[in-house]
């Protein structure tokens, strides 16, 4: 295993900026995830690092060397991908065998048994290894995938949406079981995603890209809790932050240059009021949203609609006028950045 | 608008039963919804109401007036699909006026109910505009709009959200419950996705393997699952279910579960030597090291205001507790953890139904 560093790296394709600037140091065994919508330069990211693509400025190195200028085999990366391909027509045995077999590593046949069986018994699939790749059901198939990988041993596992192809119950389950491997082997993981609890649940730090620019870099907890702007505010949360228009709330205090108040829906406490008056704070219950544990509140204030979270005990109903009351409001400027 | 009655309600296709004896009422005015995996029979339901399939046996009932075996354009319901197949050489006002000129109605009343409809979505400033120009959701809009324009007696809605990708599927999610408190049009959606069924629907019934194995509003459904189909359906993280042991006699409140007494709501029934499954919400376990219930954290998942914590019980049974993330919990802890004795629910393992207990007494009064 291996630290990675990206410094001042630059990546255009023709006219479009798809990475700037970008400086990242991963130390040996950190679990990176990088997180932002399509077109944000997370592939481009994993790409450079696995020499795919050759930065325009800047340099990437692994362990301590510089390795812009080598080629893909020689930088020591394994890659998972979202689409899983294994050979059909072998065993899950010799599909995870498969990469120990190339002729350049010569490993020893007890060695690469060993190896698979290990890796196999991390995954939970050692009662499959004699099984055909294609009588796997999904979950099985992308364990086998992320296994051939593992296999390996290298410097730095590079990982582009490997749990996307999955329903919602199996990802849950995988997400646990590789950050438990990844524990366990101490590996260096550069993970991308447009998934927030992906990005969450398995990252040491976070990096959040905004068209080509890394914008913050942070544990999953300073990401939450201390966004340096909007944009990084709305990408973790579900439901998303609260933005409210400073104007909408005049009897607010806040810091001089205040255009954006950000309200997590935890920190928004909702009070019934006999009527809605003209004052900011106030606003009207449009929808109740049951979610079972707990309750989405949807409150209109002014034209605005913000979002609560609130117990099923709560005697609210659609319709009634409601006192906010804000905890620990996030406040942004004009342009979106945070202001203290 | 219609109450739907359904009554008896069966459907084979050759040997497979799709839907099984099945009775039920949506009320006039409520948004009703099916829900269960694929293959339940919910789609299946929803095209005999609508007429689109004949039902083996049973009846259909349109506010009291048999309406099983009529075709489906004397039924005046309206559908909407998950994919909205709009006229791309029309505007929208021709598009959404389409049902009505096919039904050979005046003119000027064409043109106030598609201003009207038009209004009540909120796309009024796109009546002149081509359809194929217009965004992911507005084309939902138009779509929907043709179904409201013809003012019919109820809607069918098969799982219309289903190709939007998360974020705008909640957006279109807050418009349609919106536009049910305007319309309060009897509508029967059917999906797969629990968070939509909850967020949406006044009723939903549950369907597995056919069978409609609980009706109600979400938050009994949530609160009060009849059987381990519906508590591991509904509810994400699932419901935790984790083998217990009696003795359980009628009144009893006690069960053993991993070699620790629990506390669980008294039990309404003579339940005998059943083997019995105890279901826990991942939000009613409590980290508490005086708690004689032991276990090993083996994985922690920050989720931002809360924490999924994964714990190995002695047996190797796994359990997830959601907690407020500021609480400590890492990988590899010896915890012991508090059940929140009064809103457990129990099983019988053979039948996956459950047991009744004062969970449920209390509730009826």
């Amino acid at each position: 295993m291996a630290e990675f560093r990206f410094a001042g790296v630059t990546k255009r394709f023709g006219s479009t900026l798809a990475l700037a600037d970008l400086d990242l140091a991963a130390a040996d065994g950190e679990f990176i995830v990088l997180l932002g919508p399509t077109g944000a330069g997370k592939t481009t990211t994993l790409r450079l690092l696995a020499g795919l693509e050759r930065a325009d400025a800047g340099t990437i190195g692994i362990g301590g060397r510089d390795i812009g200028r080598e080629p893909p085999a020689a930088r020591d990366v394994a890659f998972v991908f979202q689409q899983f391909s294994l050979y059909p027509h072998l065993t899950v045995f010799e599909n995870l065998a498969f990469p120990l077999r190339s002729p350049a590593l010569r490993t020893p046949a007890d060695a690469i048994r060993d190896r698979v069986r290990e890796i196999a018994r991390l995954l939970q699939i050692e009662d499959k290894l004699d099984n055909r790749a294609t009588q796997l059901s999904g979950g099985q198939m992308q364990r086998v995938a992320i296994g051939r990988a593992l296999v390996r041993r290298p410097a730095i596992y590079l990982m582009d949406e490997p749990l996307s192809s999955l329903d919602a119950k199996l990802r849950a389950e995988l997400r646990l079981e590789l950050k438990r491997i990844q524990q366990e082997l101490g590996a260096t993981i550069l993970y991308v995603t447009h998934d927030q609890t992906e990005a969450m649940t398995l990252a040491n730090r976070i990096g959040v890209l905004d068209r080509g620019r890394l914008v913050q870099l942070g544990t999953p907890r300073q990401i939450y809790e201390d966004p340096v702007n909007t944009y990084v505010a709305t990408r973790l949360g579900s439901p998303g932050i609260n933005l409210i228009p400073r104007a909408l709330l005049p009897s607010l205090a806040t810091p001089r240059d205040t255009a954006t108040i950000g309200v997590r829906t935890e920190h928004v406490r909702v009070r019934r009021v006999p009527d809605a008056g003209a004052d900011g704070a106030r606003g009207r219950v449009t929808w109740i949203e049951h979610l079972g544990d707990q309750n989405h509140l949807h409150v209109k204030v002014g034209d605005h609609d913000l979002v609560t979270l609130v117990d099923p005990g709560a005697a609210l109903a659609v319709g009634d006028a409601v006192q906010l009351e804000f905890v620990e409001p996030l406040y942004f400027g004009a342009a979106g950045a945070r202001l203290q | 608008m219609a109450e739907i009655r359904v009554e008896n309600l069966h459907k084979a296709f050759g040997d497979f039963v799709a839907v099984r004896d099945s009775s039920f009422t949506v009320a006039a005015g409520t948004f009703f919804c099916l829900l269960g995996p694929s293959g339940c029979g919910k789609t299946t339901t929803m095209r005999m109401i609508a007429g689109l399939e004949l039902p083996t046996s049973g009846r259909i009932r349109l506010d009291g007036e048999d309406v099983t075996y009529r075709r489906a354009g004397e039924r005046d319901i309206a559908f909407v699909f998950q994919m909205f197949a709009l006229y791309p050489h029309m505007n929208v006002r021709a598009n959404i006026g389409f049902p009505l000129k096919s039904q050979g109605l005046p003119r000027d009343e064409i043109r106030r109910r598609v201003d009207e409809t038009a209004r009540i979505l909120r796309i009024a400033h796109l009546l002149d505009r081509s359809v194929s120009g217009l965004s992911g959701g507005d084309r939902q809009r138009v779509a929907l709009g043709r179904a409201i324009v013809r003012e019919p007696r109820a809607f069918m809605m098969d799982e219309p959200l289903g190709a939007l990708d998360s974020e705008f599927r909640a957006l279109m999610c807050g418009e349609l419950r919106a536009l049910h408190d305007r319309l309060r049009a009897t509508t029967v959606y059917v999906t797969h996705d629990q968070l939509e069924a909850m967020a949406l629907g006044d009723t939903i019934a549950v369907m597995n393997a056919g069978v409609v194995e609980q009706l109600g509003p979400p938050q009994e459904i949530y609160d009060r699952p009849a059987s381990m189909f519906v508590a591991d359906f509904i509810g994400s993280p699932a419901m935790n279910f984790v083998p217990c042991a009696g003795p359980l006699a009628r009144g009893s409140a006690v069960v053993q579960v991993e070699g620790a007494a629990v506390v669980v709501p008294a039990v309404a029934e003579d339940v005998g030597d059943a083997e019995l499954v105890l279901g826990v919400r991942p939000e009613h376990v409590r980290l508490d090291d005086a708690a004689t219930l032991r276990a090993r954290v083996f994985g922690v998942e920050y989720m931002g205001t809360t924490q999924i914590v994964t714990l190995t019980l002695p047996s190797g049974n796994r359990l997830r507790a959601r907690i407020a993330s500021d609480q400590a919990a890492r990988a590899g802890d010896q915890v012991g953890l508090a059940l929140r004795g009064e809103r457990l629910s129990l099983f019988r393992r053979g039948d996956g139904r459950a047991i009744r207990t004062a969970l449920h007494e209390a509730h009826h009064g």
